[in-house]
């Protein structure tokens, strides 16, 4: 194994975290403001994908256009769910999953097949692959970094808005924010839809840069979501302010991708990742728990105060 | 101000659990008045108060708020007319938010919120001075997380918020009962300052009888979803807890007050 290749992993896998990204700054809006687990982002991630792809090849629509109605696909998936949830009161996760499944036979009906290569089309990747003569990857990357910054703007602005804050404010503390007079399944649906709206553009973006789409491309993308963000968490724990948080879901989602190409360049099975991707969201989830029943426990003694 | 007009609500309808909450309940509060309410546990104290702010649907009967019939509001539109204050400090403020934050989207309850900034410069100075006479040191913390104050300046902060647009009915729900002692004494000077000032039309649930008596121009008993005792003016500041209490050992049928309101 040569280094000139493993760096040229290292650089693919950079560019697929920063795709990925965008998918984990969705992710990040259920999981961290809203406080729900969405689980529909398996199903819309793919669907992003998969839309794009029949756009681009099946009927010929621009690449850029084609990302726009994947993000509206995103949009409506997200929908489904606020509406299950918010208005027929079935909890986060059942009604994500429901959406999730459902999108599973919507997609293979809107590809016709279980994927479709996009070989022979241009992508909004190869206008820049042929001005310069870089790599589709090293393209994809610059390119994915332009949007994820103009992503992490545009969220950064909406949720110092007025409705922005109410929104935090739902995930937060929602019989505060409803006696404030915010109609929180409303807040809760916009969420939905702005989470996985992105996460439809995500899927977009890499079926675009990977050059196809396939019906599983989405699944156990929750978990990847979570991982990116937990390593995010530790990697920039000590950043607090809104946009530095929204970074580190990024930053989370390049790292992982760059542990992935490491490990799989090491030798690991493909299909160990998912494995080692639970783990490493189980772990992270499971230890504050213990540390602190660890605490609980010593800080007891049966004297009082002196040893404590 | 407020009229509340042959309210009925009962739990768990139909079954073992049935619970008749409110039997009936009639209660019309003149502009400024502040009520006391004080009853045993299960009386329907707390449940008039949610019923008023639409936690849960009533069964019959009308709300009247004002001239606004708002028995059948959603509960996040009645907000625009009611101030609300919980027992429990953790349920009035948004922990993971900023003082400032939270007294911003307090600011505009009711209100159609938009795309504008959450909050502006001139707020901050309008809240620096607001949180100065609240004299909790809070003024120099507006960029605090509001999980890191303590129960009671959450709780004076909740009051800040509830009346920072002045609400029509202020709804305090035994505000202080989870503060010690001094604490508590503190939030209902604050209380009663607020109220004073901005006159406010207001109801207080109470456990403590003294208190009941001390604050508000009208004091209210309930027991199994009824109004029993209903004393205002003059008529209320003569009044002694053990008057309070002969009146509640009438209504209970002999059966002696609790613990608490004996205790208090």
């Amino acid at each position: 194994m040569n280094i000139g290749g493993i760096l040229l992993a290292l650089q693919g896998a950079a560019s697929q975290g920063i795709l990925w990204g965008i998918f984990v700054l969705g992710v990040y809006i259920t999981y961290k403001i809203l406080d729900i687990a969405d689980l529909t982002v398996d199903g819309s991630f793919a669907l992003g994908g998969c839309v794009c792809a029949t756009l681009v090849v099946t009927h010929g629509v621009n690449p850029f256009i084609a990302l726009l109605i994947a993000t509206a696909a995103g949009v409506l998936a997200g929908a489904v769910t606020g509406f299950l949830h918010t208005v027929f009161e079935i909890p986060a996760i059942l009604a994500g999953i429901l959406t999730q499944i459902s999108l599973w036979s919507i997609n293979l009906r809107i590809m016709g097949k279980s994927n479709i290569p996009l070989l022979k089309t241009g992508t909004i990747f190869s206008g820049l692959v042929d001005a310069t003569g870089m790599k589709t990857s090293l393209a994809s990357g610059l390119i994915g970094l332009v949007i994820a910054g103009a992503v992490i703007f545009l969220l950064y602005w909406f949720f110092g808005t007025e409705i922005g804050s109410a929104l935090r404010a739902t995930g937060n503390n929602e019989d505060m924010i409803r006696a404030l007079g915010v109609n929180t399944k409303m807040t809760k649906m916009i969420a939905l839809m702005m989470a996985n709206g992105l996460v439809g553009l995500s899927g977009a973006l890499v079926c675009q840069s990977q050059k196809y789409a396939d019906i599983g491309m989405g699944t156990g993308a929750i978990v990847i979501g979570l991982a990116a963000i937990v390593i995010g968490d530790v990697l920039m724990g000590k950043v607090r302010n809104f946009a530095g948080r929204l970074i580190s879901a990024v930053v989370g989602s390049i790292v992982y991708f760059l542990i992935r190409a490491i490990v799989l360049q090491l030798g690991m099975d493909a299909n160990d990742m998912k494995l080692l991707s639970a783990i490493i969201v189980a772990l992270a989830l499971c230890v504050p728990v213990a540390m602190e029943k660890y605490r609980l426990k010593h800080s007891y003694s049966e004297g009082g105060e002196e040893d404590a | 101000m407020l009229k509340i007009s042959n309210v009925r609500k009962t739990f768990n309808a139909g079954t073992i659990n049935e619970k008749k909450a409110l039997n009936g309940i009639n209660l019309h509060l003149e502009p400024e008045d502040f009520v006391t309410i004080i009853g045993g546990n299960g009386a329907g104290k707390s449940t008039t108060l949610n019923m008023i702010a639409g936690v849960y649907p009533i069964d019959s009967g009308t709300i009247t708020l004002d001239g606004v019939n708002i028995s059948r509001l959603p509960e996040h539109a009645r907000a625009k007319y009611l101030g609300r204050v919980f027992q429990d400090p953790m349920r009035g403020t948004a922990a993971d938010m900023e003082i400032q934050e939270n007294l911003a989207l307090a600011l505009r309850r009711g209100e159609k919120r938009g795309l504008r900034w959450g909050i502006s410069k001139e707020e901050k100075e309008q809240y620096k001075t607001l949180l100065t006479r609240l004299d909790l040191g809070l003024e120099d913390r507006l960029s605090s997380k509001v999980g890191l104050l303590s129960g009671g300046q959450r709780q004076a902060l909740t009051l800040l918020m509830a009346t920072l647009k002045k609400p029509k009915l202020l709804l305090l729900d035994e505000h202080t009962a989870a503060l010690d002692p001094k604490t508590a004494k503190k939030v209902l000077d604050l209380t009663e300052e607020i109220v004073n000032e901005n006159h406010l039309t207001a109801l207080m649930v109470t456990h403590n009888m003294k208190d009941a008596i001390r604050l508000g121009n009208r004091l209210i008993m309930m027991h199994e979803g009824r109004i029993i005792y209903d004393v205002r003016g003059e008529e209320k500041k003569r009044l002694e807890v053990s008057d309070l209490l002969k009146k509640f050992e009438q209504a209970s049928g002999g059966e002696f007050a609790n613990d608490r309101m004996l205790l208090s």
